[in-house]
């Protein structure tokens, strides 16, 4: 069998690697060979997703399993079921879109050429961790692609970045290194071997003590709670999408964060599923305080950097809130937020992006009247914005609408309370709309131009994907009705043998 | 009294026999080739020559033996292929270290003073440099360092212990001495590494003699009989063990024996710092898993304290005087006291991975070492006059260096994220070795320690990295601070990154070998 996934990993990374390895002359030419990299996994992924048995969704497709630590029972062993290959095909997507949208961002042909390299190595890391079927396999690349990030936040962006930076490698590593310590507990609880850290292997099959697998399911959650981000582990994200570039935080919300949150669901649920019953009471409460708290915050923004983040925040607490009320709409609903999310945020931010690009600023009051000046843009912003704040007609009001009508009979009480946030989403988006947009051209204000080919075909692709998706979101679900129902089916197993 | 002539079988001694071979004509090389500079290469290139033909017989001997080994001398010195692992790893230390020694600065400054006798600014010092002259015996007293730790993983007695103790000690004392610049630091720095050290070897001596009083042995196999039989010569027996077990751990550099390691590593030649830390933490470990696992495996309840304590101890005091370091080279000396606590955790338990786990932590550490010291060694000041002078290890002196040299800064940055323990990094997979080898001994809180420290570590060497890359070189001092780029010191550091590299990502094939090695011959109960 064609080995699709392995491709997909390491057609990037070695991309990177010609970059870096370009003689000075040929640098200049660092963004269209990325570009180009990009693309050619576009249609290596597009290939295999037209060979993905949609009728399986569930079961694990493509699957390769190498030895690689034999000694430590760790496997090369790559697989994706419906959800990990929505998530794939949202991050090659994006990520041509984030080299366009920093086509002209470094003058420094030498920076721009290590932005461009850090980026695919970057998209590298991302389809690994989707696609990891290998617990360690996933902790090695959750880590390492720690490097490249930390790189891309610290070395490209605003004045505060190395700040920004540092803080959220620290967040980070902090999650990770616990997570760590699971992760080798893991191996003395599985069935051993030399292929102990496959999830199949794994799941089901561990031996532990009920405090034991609590305390497990808590050093995973508690990293994969901080890269969603959720409330309280949440304060890396503002400071990082004030300060980092646009493209940079457009990748790191839209996908990297997803990995929390694909994460919880295929190995926090699945690893120990018993653990989870008992957590989701209180983890729903801290998704229900991210939804509303993130929401509060946003309104209370004015450098819409961080408002984007904030909302991101709120959004991912309706995420997570879907995951852990167990419910086959909520959980299938999660991942469809997962990917329209990704759409609607990555859109926004590379929007903001824009505006910035052009002004030097992100503040919401140094602007005004803008859609008499610019109506394109000014259009482009209302829809995505619109998406953000889940309008009918547009992907992401689907998946939230699959979470909450999932979670209800479970969850009523959270459900009602979170979707207060909807009414928020209006205020916060549709008041920066309009103190940006409308109302009087302002005289004294920056000057703006209209959105460039470049910036609409970053922008509008986007834009469709999301209303073909808000009208037939049955594309994407049949995808993942499977792999949810299978999670869902394992954590209620549990509860009925309990 | 009958004298017997004890029979050695010689063979399996080989390799210790040519590097100590090496280093004895090394010092007649000394006397008898004048030149300085050609002295220099003959030395250079001799000590390499012996030393891979040591590493040679070493691989040849590992693939002869077939799990068994060869009782050299009896219960005096095993050469199993648990000692032949650390032994081509010290070697390995030893070829690095060597071509470390050898590198010079464009313009032709060696890391060594020119006389070693002369007092620090007296006109004689002044003169010897005028003269080019060369303290090039730092080359036999390497050899000298190797052969003693060597030996040092190969004896199965604690008399003879003491022997290759003080061989390779006394070469390092001397070799701490010898910086060019700063050399009343370096001075300082060997005098009270000596000291401390004399004390340490008279306590391990003394812990030697309350155990041979309590058993009436000094081998390792036998006093491990003995243990198990004896009684009512408990405190004769802890109290030796206890000061056997402080001897060792100063050498390892763990708390609260590691006092003198900032200083050291401060003081001394930046080539003999990165030798030193790699090949001394090596040797020691190699003999604190051997006297754990073949002679006082019966104590092991009363000894594990001992262990847990000093471990959390290091890791803890390690990582956070590190953190306030302002000086590199003390930085990595107190990182290195807090890895002296990594090394510690493996002992959880005393399970038999960690005898497998033990020998690539200490490679994957020791290649870092090297690495880090040798860029250290490569980052010099420069005056207004445009002079090239001491190294640069101030923090602050590093801002921008990924901008001065990308080669360099990046090297550095994968030796400091293989120290943090990032994943397809060496260390990485070392530590995942070092604390899985605790959990299957129950170590559960040791790991978690060790994994706190490992994260507030990951902070001081991360800082270094946001220095490197993400910090401006301030203005004004854009002729501060000269890279060299010698071409020894540039191979040493392409060897070891790739080495570092490569082990994090396919550490399958070496961690078999040491799977294999994690056996000893000469067992108490055997």
């Amino acid at each position: 069998m064609f080995p699709f996934l392995t491709i997909l990993v390491a057609l990037p990374a070695v991309g990177a690697a010609v970059l870096w390895a370009l003689p000075a002359s040929a640098r200049g030419r660092a963004r269209e060979i990325a570009l180009g990299v990009t693309v050619i996994e576009i249609v290596l992924f597009a290939v295999m997703a037209l060979q993905f048995d949609k009728a399986d969704a569930g079961a694990f497709q493509f699957s390769e399993t190498y030895a690689w630590i034999p000694q430590i029972g760790t496997s090369w062993a790559l697989g994706v079921n419906g959800i990990g290959l929505l998530l794939i095909a949202l991050s090659v997507i994006l990520t041509p879109l984030a080299i366009l949208a920093a086509w002209r961002e470094d003058k420094d042909v030498k920076a721009r050429r290590d932005y461009m390299a850090l980026i695919l190595l970057s998209l590298s890391f991302m389809v690994g961790i989707f696609a990891a079927r290998d617990v360690f396999l996933f902790y090695v690349l959750f880590e390492a692609m720690l490097i490249p990030l930390y790189f891309m936040i610290g070395r490209f962006g605003g004045v505060q970045r190395r700040y920004a930076a540092v803080k959220f490698l620290l967040f980070s590593l902090a999650g990770g290194l616990i997570m760590l310590v699971a992760v080798v507990a893991l191996y003395f609880a599985g069935p051993g071997g030399e292929q102990a850290f496959l999830t199949d292997q794994l799941a089901g099959a561990l031996e532990l003590t009920t405090a034991q697998e609590r305390l497990m399911f808590l050093a995973f959650f508690l990293a994969f709670a901080i890269k969603a981000p959720m409330v309280p582990v949440h304060t890396w994200l503002p400071d990082v999408a004030e300060t980092a570039r646009p493209g940079t935080t457009a990748l790191l919300v839209a996908v990297l964060d997803k990995i929390g949150t694909f994460g919880m669901i295929s190995l926090c649920l699945v690893l120990f599923p018993e653990a989870a019953q008992w957590a989701a009471p209180g983890i729903i409460v801290f998704a229900v305080i991210s939804v509303i708290y993130g929401a509060l915050l946003a309104i209370g923004q004015r450098d819409m950097m961080r408002l984007v983040a904030f909302t991101s925040v709120s959004h991912f607490g309706v995420m997570i809130l879907g995951i852990f009320a167990f419910q086959q709409t909520s959980v299938e609903g999660a991942a469809l937020y997962m990917f329209n999310h990704g759409l609607s945020t990555g859109a926004l931010f590379l929007l903001v992006g824009f505006l910035v690009a052009r002004t030097g600023t992100a503040d919401v009051d140094a602007y005004g009247g803008l859609q008499r000046v610019v109506p394109v843009f000014a259009g482009t912003f209302l829809i995505v914005g619109l998406s953000s704040l889940s309008l009918p007609g547009l992907s992401p009001f689907v998946s939230e609408i699959m979470v909450f009508v999932g979670a209800y009979p479970v969850a009523a009480v959270a459900v009602i309370i979170s979707a207060v946030s909807v009414v928020l989403a209006a205020l916060y988006i549709l008041r920066t709309y309009q103190r940006v947009f409308t109302g009087p051209v302002r005289e004294d204000g920056p000057q703006v131009r209209e959105l460039s080919l470049r910036e609409r075909l970053v922008a509008w692709p986007l834009i469709a994907l999301m209303l073909l998706l808000g009208f037939a979101p049955g594309i994407a679900i049949d995808y993942l009705r499977d792999p949810s129902a299978d999670v869902v089916a394992q954590v209620t197993i549990e509860e009925a043998g309990a | 009294m009958n004298f017997v002539t004890p029979e050695i079988a010689w063979a399996p001694l080989a390799p210790i026999i040519i590097v100590l071979g090496a280093a004895s004509i090394g010092v007649l090389i000394e006397a008898f080739v004048r030149t300085p500079a050609t002295r220099r290469s003959v030395q250079l290139v001799f000590g390499l020559v012996a030393l891979v033909a040591a590493l040679g017989t070493a691989i040849a001997q590992w693939v002869a033996l077939d799990g068994g080994g060869t009782v050299v001398q009896q219960f005096m010195l095993t050469v199993d292929r648990q000692a032949l692992a650390w032994q081509t790893l010290i070697v390995v230390f030893g070829i690095l270290g060597l071509i470390l020694f050898a590198s010079r600065t464009r313009a032709g400054e060696s890391a060594f003073t020119p006389l070693g006798s002369t007092a620090p600014g007296s006109i004689e010092e002044t003169l010897a440099r005028r003269r080019g002259f060369e303290v090039t015996e730092v080359f036999p007293l390497l050899l000298f360092a190797v052969g003693g730790m060597m030996l040092f993983t190969s004896v199965t007695d604690y008399i003879f212990l003491f022997v290759a103790l003080e061989v390779f000690s006394l070469a390092l004392y001397i070799m701490v001495a010898l910086a060019r610049r700063r050399r009343l630091m370096s001075q300082e720095a060997a005098l009270k590494y000596f000291l401390l050290g004399a004390f340490s070897s008279a306590l391990y001596l003394f812990g030697v003699a309350l155990i041979y009083g309590a058993t009436t042995q000094t081998s390792f196999a036998a006093v491990g009989r003995a243990i198990d039989v004896i009684s009512g010569r408990d405190a004769l027996l802890l109290a030796g063990v206890v000061l056997v077990l402080v001897g060792l751990l100063f050498k390892i550099g763990a708390v609260p024996f590691h006092s003198w390691t900032p200083d050291a590593y401060q003081g001394a030649p930046t080539p003999v710092t990165a030798f030193m830390g790699a090949a001394t933490k090596a040797a020691a470990t190699a003999a604190l898993v051997r006297i754990v696992y073949t002679s006082l495996y019966p104590l092991e309840w009363e000894m594990s304290w001992l262990f847990w304590a000093v471990a959390i101890a290091s890791m803890a005091l390690g990582t956070v005087l590190a953190l306030v370091q302002t000086n590199v080279k003390r930085m990595l000396a107190y990182s290195s006291v807090a890895h002296a606590g990594f090394i510690l955790v493996a002992f959880a338990g005393f399970t038999e991975e960690a005898v497998a786990a033990l020998p690539f932590y200490l490679l994957a550490y020791g290649l870092a070492t090297i690495g880090a010291f040798a860029v250290v060694s490569q980052v010099r000041e420069r005056s207004e006059d445009g002079a090239v002078g001491a190294e640069a290890v101030r923090l602050g002196q590093w801002a921008g260096l990924g901008k001065r040299s990308p080669l360099l800064a990046g090297a550095m940055a994968l030796f400091l994220l293989s120290f943090a323990g990032i994943p397809l990094t060496a260390g990485f997979i070392g530590k995942f070795e070092v604390f899985s080898a605790a959990v299957a001994g129950g170590g559960w809180p040791l790991v978690l320690i060790g994994v706190i420290a490992s994260a507030v570590a990951a902070f001081f060497y991360v800082r270094l990295v946001v220095l490197m890359f993400l910090t401006d070189i301030p203005e004004g001092a854009e002729d501060s601070i000269e890279v060299e780029d010698g071409p020894l010191a540039k191979l040493v550091i392409v060897v070891t990154a790739a080495a570092v590299l490569v082990l994090g990502i396919l550490p399958a094939g070496l961690l078999d070998v040491y799977a294999d090695a994690a056996q000893f011959l000469v067992l108490p109960n055997g």
